[in-house]
């Protein structure tokens, strides 16, 4: 065994076979998307259902949306792996550290986006950001927008509902990061951290320089994609269930006449309904995309959207070990008054 | 005999992390204590933000996502 003599693993295989095989690959991809369509109505024309009928239309979106969301996440899933391995949540912090209010929550924010994040490191993340010297509400703003604001999210609003919306989701997404971990540093909180984290001191590291080659960065994005489809492959085909259904049975107008674009109460509600709703973006997107097509505004369903994502009770139960329970109150109020303000104005907006 | 500690709390990719340091240094034949460090105030004190962390005779060497099998055995052999 000379491990010695390979300094990377990669570095013996060649970048041009890899890169090559990567855009192979991505057009192989593309020419199977276009097919979809007419491959999705061969298969629901073999099922032999009543033309026309409640049946037929939710079959029809099912076996659509199932092998269109999947390939739309593998795809999106990977390039974001190739881009986050360009970033680490050490260079993140090193950045963030320091950095005023204000400007540090619009670069929180921003990180947010790109740093690789799941919902079972925001601890230690969180632990590490402050305890190197990152002021809690610039903290906050990442915390708030690594898992809203995130690649799924932004890839399956972009493919299934068009690039206007995902564009608005990923500004007033921010909007709400930025404003929210703003307000929270004004009000000068960090006595209502959990005591143990006060005192935590960052040791000074030097991590190993990145030497990643493409070759490394090609295998980042294959492991992003295999780990994350892995994981949220369930809730997708659970939402696009519920979002079948919804396309099949509900009659156009209900949403509508529910979600009321004249009623000033259905903003908050729906924020309300969706806080102990625990669901990852590519879950609910799904359940969105058939929502909008039954006549529910925007605002209403974006509202709905974020809240599900960004504000969840398993999520609250890890920050606990984090922050005390009259933090978590402030965290949760304030982020829920931004979500319904952006409700609001894109009821406003789009009536 | 190196010492090996494993930062992270209990996720699943740290008891992987943990399992392919044990495999790779029965492979190599280098003795190795392993150390499980689960404290979130330990874990910030090594100056990591991502776990799985990986810290080797008092050095950090990794910190976020499975280290490559490869890089543990080149860890291990330093």
């Amino acid at each position: 065994m000379s491990v010695e003599a390979s300094p990377s693993p990669n570095a013996a295989r060649s970048p041009v076979l890899w890169v090559g095989a990567a855009l192979a690959a991505v057009v192989l991809w593309f020419a199977l998307y276009w097919r979809l369509e007419d491959f999705s109505a061969w298969v629901v024309g073999k099922l032999q259902l009543p033309a026309g009928s409640h049946i037929e239309e939710a079959a029809r979106f099912f076996v659509f949306d199932t092998p269109k969301v999947l390939m739309l996440l593998a795809l999106v899933v990977f390039a974001m792996g190739v881009v986050r391995s360009f970033f680490s949540p050490e260079r993140t912090r090193a950045l963030l550290a320091g950095k005023r209010e204000g400007f540090g929550n619009v670069a929180a924010a921003g990180l947010g986006v790109v740093t690789p994040f799941c919902s079972c490191s925001a601890v230690p993340m969180f632990v590490g950001f402050i305890s190197a010297g990152v002021p809690l509400g610039v903290a906050l703003s990442f915390l708030i927008s690594a898992p809203m604001v995130n690649e799924v999210a932004l890839g399956l609003l972009f493919a299934l509902v068009g690039w206007k919306v995902a564009a608005i989701y990923l500004g007033f997404g921010l909007a709400v990061a930025i404003v929210a971990g703003w307000v929270i540093g004004r009000l000068n909180l960090e006595s209502w951290l959990e005591e143990w984290v006060r005192n935590v001191r960052a040791g000074n590291t030097d991590l190993p320089v990145d030497h990643r080659t493409i070759v490394d960065r090609i295998h980042a994005g294959l492991d992003a994609m295999r780990d994350i489809v892995g994981r949220v492959w369930m809730w997708m085909i659970v939402g696009i269930a519920v979002g079948a259904f919804i396309h099949g049975y509900v009659p156009s107008d209900l949403f509508a006449s529910i979600m009321g674009r004249g009623e000033w109460w259905s903003v908050p509600a729906v924020v309300l309904i969706a806080v102990p709703i625990y669901s990852n973006a590519a879950g609910v997107i799904p359940v969105v995309e058939a929502l909008l097509s039954k006549g529910a505004p925007l605002g209403t369903v974006l509202a709905f959207m974020m809240s599900i994502i960004a504000i969840s009770f398993p999520e609250m139960v890890i920050l606990r070990k984090v922050l005390t329970p009259r933090l978590i109150a402030v965290f949760v109020g304030v982020v829920a008054t931004g979500i319904i303000a952006v409700g609001y104005l894109f009821n406003f907006l789009f009536s | 005999m190196k010492n090996v500690k494993v930062l992270g709390s209990g996720c699943k990719r740290c008891e992987a992390a943990a399992d392919l340091v044990r495999a790779e240094a029965q492979k190599l034949g280098v003795e190795i204590e392993l150390e499980k460090v689960t404290d979130y105030a330990a874990i910030a004190g090594y100056g990591i933000a991502s776990t799985p962390g990986l810290v080797i005779d008092g050095k950090v060497v990794h910190a976020g996502g499975l280290p490559k099998s490869d890089d543990v055995a080149k860890w291990l052999m330093a």
